[in-house]
């Protein structure tokens, strides 16, 4: 878990001290001869997201479209109604499972469990705070990227093992579309990845570490930087078929798309895959370009705020408030905007976000060879 | 075109080209899929079933199914007597129940051959041009949720919820009124009631506003719906298209002018046809903007109203109600303009008998529907919806 003990001795970055203190102190913890510590490290993020995703995700949802639309949304569970997603699982969990008699039973079984998976594999390399991290790959980013296209095959085995016009139809959009979205994402990602020369993820949130907080992060260390984090978050709500791309579950098209014959906790699955992608390419973003777990605070003269707004705890809460924000603007714009038809969805990824995405790549790396 | 879209050939793709056109390539095509839509699809409003042939997302050919919510109006209206049909007539048109009321009561008055007074006329115009907006409103509505933008949605039934408070204030009812009789209306408005619709029409105004920088202004939306479910004037007029509709295709049809029933030809308002810069004429836009510029016109009416409706203390509205309504024998035809089209009843007297022998009625819904099949060939699916949202049938009018 110590990242620093990875990397060879030459690798021209200062680690930060805390990050190995911390890791290292917890990482050597041991109880009754089990490695406690080991466990508490990768544990942090994934039982932060089942939470995450289960409960204020949903409610979080439920309440930013109502105050959007000038209603209340759930008020009866609990205070404000925060026990309403606990009681919708709980109802969810009561539901009986039901696997229509033609569908191909393999496929529709197995369908939503590949999506979790692959939605829930990319957390392993997610950096929450200098301390916490699953896994840190050299090779994190090009894994998270990779690990997500897990989900295509999911959604293919759901939509094609319902025997379901309509699922069908969703699962050959959603294919295309997210087959489609991954080229001007990676690209924009790899530019991301030019300005760091690292692909590993622990190293991002390093490189962007300084005095001057979000003047060190390389949205604003590039003039073109904007360029690729613009085509990343657009290419990312497609990505995760959020409005105004989710043509693939397009409720008023296509019924419920390649979920239509899901009931139960097979729907529940499926729901959480869903908000669990939501918040790892939130993540992603704010790890490559706005400095992940460091604090957005500058030091301004003799107030260090960002010396006593950094360390392993405000790291968390620095990215994951940093992936609440995108997620609240990917609410927000669902909420707004309607939706793209299927020829406009891939007018626009092939004609407008590729050549971009290749513009930007090429700009940046003249940029990083020549200028800096 | 439409012996083309029916070719039991699997290779043909039909592809609109405007106007009404299609292309009809033969290669490139997969095998036919057929696809049901509806009656539980959420996006047919209601119970409208279309068996699509798709060739993948393209559909060549939409048949729509109807029968789902036939409530036997017609029978039903022969069996009991003339007041006791307007109940039945609520239930047709559900989300414009007064304006169905007002057609129906038209038919009869002009049977009947009896004078209204002028303070129900102007009750009657009130009531259902606020009815007007409601139902404009939920077409709207639905029409955002049809392309996927929900929160216009929540925000037309927001707005339609003041409109219901006072449609029942003033009936008791909040959707199926019987406030509109023969002769009359049911009861006088409510004291106050002026006032208060004076505050709505000054709320509603900027909502409006809102609702056209939120829906009709947003980039993707005009995406979705210029040029899509083209119409040309003369093919809308043939399949008998009326109301927002035919006007969409740019033909100035209004009953409210042409006829000029009630006291319509004293009240100062424009028919909406669009001009064709912001749409194409005749697409599923141009239908969505007379809708949305149609609200504003209602909101003049119902200011005028309110301004030349005659103050009377102690009015009763029951008046003119005959007291057993026996029509000598004969037929008659009365029409008004419906949120929707033209809603017609032809009534057939014996005169012997206090119930209709014959009620038949002209349904708007049903006839602008009549057109989906040629409206949907060679569609992609997500444009089809389009379609269906911006012809805003009540399968309730279409079935009856």
């Amino acid at each position: 878990m110590n990242t620093g003990a990875l990397l060879p001795n030459s690798f021209p970055f200062v680690m930060s001290t805390s990050l190995n203190a911390w890791s290292d102190a917890l990482s050597e913890l041991y109880l009754f001869g089990l490695p406690l510590g080991l466990v508490i490290i990768a544990a942090v993020p994934l039982v932060f997201i089942a939470l995450y995703a289960l409960t204020y995700g949903v409610y979080g949802e439920r309440k930013i479209s109502a105050f959007m639309q000038d209603r209340l949304g759930p008020m009866e569970v609990g205070a404000w109604g925060i026990l309403q997603t606990l009681a919708d699982i709980l109802k969810l969990l009561q539901k009986e499972d039901i696997v229509n008699k033609s569908a191909d039973k393999f496929l529709f079984v197995i369908g939503p469990g590949v999506l979790f998976v692959g939605s829930f594999l990319a957390f392993a390399v997610l950096p929450f705070g200098p301390a916490f991290i699953g896994a840190d790959l050299n090779v994190g980013l090009f894994y998270a990227i990779g690990i997500v296209a897990l989900e295509v095959v999911g959604i293919l085995a759901a939509g094609w093992g319902s025997n379901n016009k309509w699922a069908l139809y969703g699962a050959i959009r959603s294919v295309a579309q997210i087959v489609s979205y991954e080229i001007p994402a990676a690209i924009a990602i790899l530019c991301g990845a030019m300005m760091a020369g690292t692909l590993s993820m622990q190293q991002f949130n390093l490189l962007q570490e300084g005095p001057y907080g979000f003047l060190h992060f390389f949205l604003f260390q590039n003039p073109i930087a904007w360029l690729p984090f613009i085509i990343y978050f657009i290419a990312s709500l497609a990505e995760t078929n959020r409005a105004p791309f989710d043509i693939p579950e397009a409720e008023s098209e296509l019924v419920a798309g390649y979920f239509t014959e899901y009931t139960g906790m097979k729907f529940a699955v499926i729901f959480l895959a869903e908000y669990g992608s939501m918040f790892m390419v939130s993540a992603i973003i704010s790890i490559v370009f706005l400095g992940g777990w460091n604090s957005p605070l500058p030091n301004v003269g003799s107030l260090a705020l960002n010396d006593w707004t950094n360390g392993p705890v405000w790291g968390a809460f620095w990215i994951i408030m940093k992936g609440f924000f995108f997620i609240f603007i990917q609410m927000w714009l669902r909420w707004t905007l309607p939706r793209l038809r299927v020829d406009q969805l891939m007018h626009l990824c092939w004609k407008v976000l590729t050549p971009f995405a290749f513009v930007a790549f090429v700009l940046i790396a003249v940029w990083e060879i020549y200028v800096k | 075109m439409q012996e083309l879209g029916k070719s039991e050939q699997s290779s043909l793709r039909v592809t609109p080209q405007g106007k009404g056109r299609v292309l009809i390539e033969k290669d490139l095509s997969s095998e036919e899929m057929v696809l049901n839509m509806g009656p539980q699809h959420p996006s047919t409003h209601g119970v409208l079933r279309l068996e699509c042939k798709t060739d993948g997302e393209v559909v060549i050919e939409a048949e729509p199914y109807l029968g789902y919510l036939h409530r036997c109006f017609e029978k039903y209206a022969e069996t009991v007597d003339y007041p006791g049909v307007v109940p039945f007539v609520d239930r047709m048109d559900y989300l414009a129940s007064m304006n169905n009321d007002l057609a129906y009561c038209i038919a009869v008055e002009k049977l009947l051959d009896i004078e209204i007074p002028r303070r129900v006329e102007f009750i009657r115009v009130l009531v259902s041009e606020l009815n007007r907006i409601a139902s404009h409103l939920v077409a709207i509505g639905t029409y955002a949720i049809d392309l996927g933008a929900f929160t216009p949605f929540l925000f037309c039934f927001r707005d339609r919820e003041h409109l219901l408070g006072l449609l029942e204030w003033a009936s008791g009812a909040r959707m199926l009124y019987n406030y509109i009789l023969i002769g009359g209306v049911a009861e006088d408005l409510p004291k106050g009631f002026i006032e208060r619709t004076r505050e709505f029409v000054s709320y509603f105004r900027p909502k409006a506003v809102e609702l056209q920088k939120l829906l009709t202004e947003n980039e993707i939306f005009v995406k979705r719906t210029r040029g899509v479910g083209m119409m040309p004037a003369d093919v809308a007029i043939n399949y008998g298209w009326s109301g927002p509709m035919l006007r969409g295709s740019g033909v100035e049809w209004d009953l409210r002018k042409i006829d000029g029933y009630s006291v319509y030809p004293e009240l100062d308002f424009s028919v909406c046809v669009p001009d064709g810069k912001f749409s194409d004429i005749g697409d599923s836009l141009s239908r969505h903007l007379v809708r949305a510029m149609e609200m504003e016109e209602s909101l003049k009416i119902i200011e005028q109203c309110l301004d030349m409706m005659p103050g009377e203390e102690g009015f009763n509205p029951r008046a003119a109600i005959p007291k057993r309504i026996r029509p000598k024998a004969g037929e008659v035809y009365g029409r008004a303009e419906n949120p929707r089209g033209e809603l017609g009843f032809y009534i057939q007297s014996d005169g012997k008998s206090t119930s209709p022998l014959r009620c038949k009625a002209r349904s708007s819904c049903f006839v602008n529907l009549s057109a989906m099949k040629e409206l949907s060939m060679g569609q992609l699916i997500p444009d089809l919806v389009a379609i269906i949202g911006s012809i805003d049938i009540v399968l309730g009018e279409v079935d009856r």
